[in-house]
């Protein structure tokens, strides 16, 4: 019976930034290789983004940014950190120039997908840092 | 570490009652004694159904419904089914989206789930779920789902009122006449009632509930039509108020008392089925006669359902078995014929 786990992942675009068909399109990758995506949408705030990842018990946060709120990713690890959640891994896709993403990595962030990442290359990822 | 748990759910602990439907959807064998352990703290919700086809605004409303029961300072868990893709066995749980302005209440858990490639609109996970809602102290479960196919049946066994969502224009009276979703629905909402063919979409239920007016006075609830705008949040209020109406109902009272047994019965009788043919099914297609039946009928020398029914009088009736032994060879094959 072992065997029924599956990945959940929390798919969500943070602060004001509304652009969704990224996160959208990286939640349908990961359906297709048969993970669970909770998928939250535009404009949420660290704070709903940690209180919907507690409540789902999920395994990997995903957070998709192209509008230069990488502030608002450094607070959302804080505040998994205040929450006890300190052992999902939070990866972030989208367009975070080179030396932000240097910072968010520096602050906790696991990777950074920047654009033309390949499906699997996040599919593989995801599944290589959840620990069965 | 079962007591641990139970104190923390019974408690309202969060993350731990969340680990632990993690656990359950995951089928993680542990759960059950904790399961066990928390059924005594469970029977005191009140549990409401919302489902319709895809669509028609069952988060929006029970986003809107989650607001209005807050308001009241009632306690609310919200468990939102999704379906599991068939082809990947992935999902994607989009009803939260709706009801992310609840996220900072505490005294609001809402959850997803995937249905994880059992038909119907419940699962026995979603059971399960609903009892570790009930033994947190929520007043009121909503439980949607997507009513598709004969799923609805489902969740009004489980469920103590059911909560049906259309919209105009989705079909005619045919449609409505039609035998499932019609005969569960304790509540029928027209939601987008503002738009064209809202009318016509209430006549067209009144006049499917007046058909069967006699039954529905036998059980003491008649059911009810409302029109609402969820994005609007009209309509809502008044939809809780006749939930309140119902849950006053004989209907319910009998549920509630005698109808306790029936529910029983069912989740009952579904953990029966569930173990019964997990552990079943392994062992009969796990065995090496199982490959041999296979290479009969691919053979042709036995067809599926004599197999069939050689295999479940051995290995669940306890008679013996001889794979190809007696061929059912008198052969209707056409080839053989003359």
């Amino acid at each position: 019976m072992g065997d029924r786990r599956r990945i959940k992942v929390l798919i969500s675009v943070i602060g004001l930034d509304g652009h969704f068909t990224g996160a959208e399109i990286v939640s349908r990758y990961l359906m297709d290789a048969g993970m669970e995506v909770v998928y939250l949408g535009i404009y949420q705030t660290p704070e709903m983004i940690v209180s919907a990842a507690i409540q789902e018990s999920v395994d990997v946060i995903g957070i998709s940014s192209h509008a230069s709120n990488y502030d608002q990713i450094g607070m959302l690890l804080d505040l998994m950190k205040q929450n006890g959640l300190n052992d999902i891994p939070v990866i972030c896709g989208g367009t975070i120039p080179r030396q932000h993403a240097e910072t968010l990595l520096k602050r906790g962030v696991s990777k950074i997908f920047p654009p033309q990442s390949s499906s699997e290359s996040i599919v593989n990822y995801i599944t290589s840092i959840v620990k069965r | 570490m079962v007591n641990n748990t139970v104190k923390k759910i019974v408690n309202g602990d969060v993350m731990t009652a969340a680990k632990l439907i993690r656990d359950i959807d995951d089928q993680v064998p542990e759960t059950r004694e904790i399961l066990k352990a928390l059924h005594g703290y469970t029977g005191k919700a009140y549990i409401i159904g919302v489902t319709g086809a895809p669509g028609v605004g069952k988060s929006t409303i029970v986003d809107q419904m989650v607001r209005d029961l807050r308001l009241n300072g009632k306690t609310v868990g919200v468990l939102a089914v999704d379906p599991t893709s068939p082809f990947s066995g992935g999902a994607i749980l989009g009803d939260r989206i709706r009801m992310q302005r609840h996220s900072l209440d505490k005294e609001v858990f809402i959850r997803s789930l995937a249905t994880r490639g059992q038909f119907g609109g419940l699962t026995q996970s979603t059971l399960s779920a609903i009892d570790v809602l009930d033994a947190m102290g929520k007043e009121y479960i909503i439980v949607e789902t997507v009513g598709v196919g004969q799923g609805e049946v489902d969740i009004a066994r489980c469920v103590h009122t059911t909560v049906i969502v259309v919209v105009p224009g989705l079909g005619d009276h045919v449609q409505a006449i039609k035998a499932g979703i019609f005969e569960v629905g304790d509540i029928f909402v027209v939601n987008k009632a503002d738009r064209p063919e809202a009318e016509r979409a209430v006549t067209y239920l009144r006049s499917m509930i007046d058909l069967a007016k006699k039954e529905f006075k036998n059980e003491g609830w008649e059911p009810s039509i409302i029109m609402a705008e969820a994005l609007n949040n009209k309509g809502i209020i008044e939809l809780l108020n006749e939930i309140e109406k119902h849950r006053r109902s004989k209907k319910v009272g009998d549920i509630l008392v005698a109808g306790k047994r029936d529910s029983a019965r069912i989740q009952l009788t579904e953990m029966i089925k569930r173990r019964l043919i997990e552990e079943t099914l392994n062992r009969i297609t796990g065995s090496p006669e199982f490959e041999k039946y296979l290479d009969c009928i691919m053979e042709r020398t036995k067809d599926p359902y004599t197999a069939c029914d050689e295999l479940l009088s051995a290995m669940v009736f306890g008679l013996s078995l001889d794979p190809c032994s007696a061929p059912n060879r008198t052969s209707n094959h056409p080839d053989e014929k003359d």
